[in-house]
């Protein structure tokens, strides 16, 4: 079966495209760029590193724009997928929804309208055990975005490696924050995975941070030599 | 020891992931499970498992509804079985029920017909179906949406179905099935 992988850059839809191209085809990969941040579908920070994470992974990318009104960019979602279908052939879409019963509604409507396969490789899985599936697959994720107390500007830019995955499991349990940021808590962005045949080298960046709420900007990179 | 079964086709492999994985870790909270494919089902290799979960499938898998042929097993199976979304669907059809088209798709208002041991009153509920049973005189009904029929006990045996999926929203319901026949 041909997938397209509904592809933020961030850890989860890059796990769910591992686990997509283990048992099918991913054709393509599906972004949508949305200019509102509170955008209830749609992961922002650093959405322009995909194109240099598509080139990194070899696979072609629709990149489409929204305004990101809640109703509108399901529009452009459906929009983007019935292109994907249309030009890659591509029989059903992956996601990296997990928790997000609003998300995952949403997408299979869509695809149910568009008669291709919805497939949600993460759906319901254990929060702590994909973080350390990321470490231990030797993905390199940093933090692009904090968007709850206590989180702040010091987490911004970091890696996620074990000792972070512990802290963060300390503050679910402390403040009931989601371990692995499904409730939107924090955002990542993918700079290196096992299926990049290079990775992304960070030059030039900036954190900007209010409080509980920043963003990691990644403001020029370039693919390197893994 | 309880047997989850994966209704997905042999074609889509990752029906397993989004299905039958969540079943898992709701149910082995309680008991080990184990998990075989439908087709690797029989009434020979029942007889280690305590009780039986059918599992749901991907919106556009209705491969289990064409071969209820190989769930002939459910006829005499004396075992408490529940059966998820398809699983459900596959338990009617084997006992008489016939499909109507009823699209559902996200969370869904259900509310209790009939007093039962895995829920009560009016509750909420993720839906994932184009399909509904409509059951034949062997089953009552336990509960309903405002479309169609919800869940259902097959009379006088412990055969249970939900059309909603319990391991999204409603894990208490896969744990009080447990619980009731320890």
């Amino acid at each position: 079966m041909r997938l397209g992988v509904l592809f933020s850059g961030g850890k989860d839809s890059t796990l769910a495209l591992h686990k997509a191209a283990e048992k099918a085809e991913v054709a393509c990969l599906i972004t949508l760029v949305s200019e509102n941040k509170e955008s209830y579908m749609f992961h922002t920070p650093n959405i322009d590193v995909t194109a240099l994470q598509a080139e990194a992974l070899g696979l072609p990318l629709i990149k489409k724009a929204t305004a990101g009104k809640p109703e509108e960019e399901l529009k452009d979602l459906e929009a983007a997928i019935a292109q994907a279908v249309k030009d890659f052939e591509i029989e059903g879409v992956a996601t990296g929804a997990v928790e997000s019963v609003y998300q995952a509604t949403r997408i299979q409507q869509i695809c149910n309208r568009l008669d291709v396969w919805c497939v949600n490789l993460l759906w319901k899985r254990n929060q702590k055990a994909l973080l350390e599936e990321i470490v231990a697959e030797g993905f390199n994720v940093i933090i692009s975005g904090v968007f709850a107390y206590p989180l702040d500007r010091t987490w911004l830019g970091k890696q996620i490696d074990q000792d972070m995955i512990e802290k963060l499991v300390a503050l679910s349990e402390e403040y009931g924050l989601s371990p692995s940021g499904e409730g939107g808590e924090i955002e990542t962005t993918v700079l290196d995975a096992p299926l990049f045949k290079k990775k992304i080298e960070i030059l030039d960046s900036e954190a900007e941070a209010q409080g509980n709420s920043g963003v990691f900007r990644i403001k020029q990179a370039r693919l390197t030599e893994k | 020891m309880i047997l989850v079964v994966n209704m997905n086709s042999t074609e889509t492999p990752f029906g397993f992931d989004e299905f039958v994985l969540p079943i898992v870790s709701v149910a082995e909270e309680l008991e080990k499970c184990d998990v075989k494919h439908y087709l690797e089902v029989n009434e020979k290799n029942l007889h280690c498992y305590d009780k039986i979960i059918l599992s749901g499938s991907a919106l556009k898998n209705t491969v289990t509804l064409n071969q209820t042929e190989r769930f002939k097993w459910l006829k005499d199976c004396s075992k408490p079985v529940l059966g998820i979304c398809a699983g459900m669907q596959t338990v009617g059809l084997v006992f008489s029920g016939r499909m109507e088209t009823c699209r559902e798709i996200g969370m869904t208002e259900v509310s209790t017909s009939k007093a039962n041991i895995l829920f009560s009153s009016s509750f909420k509920v993720y839906s994932l179906h184009n399909y509904a049973l409509v059951p034949s005189a062997e089953f009552e009904v336990l509960a309903e949406s405002a479309k169609c029929v919800q869940a259902i006990k097959r009379r006088q045996k412990d055969i249970y179905g939900v059309l909603f999926h319990p391991e999204v929203r409603n894990k208490e319901v896969i744990q009080r099935f447990i619980q009731a026949f320890p």
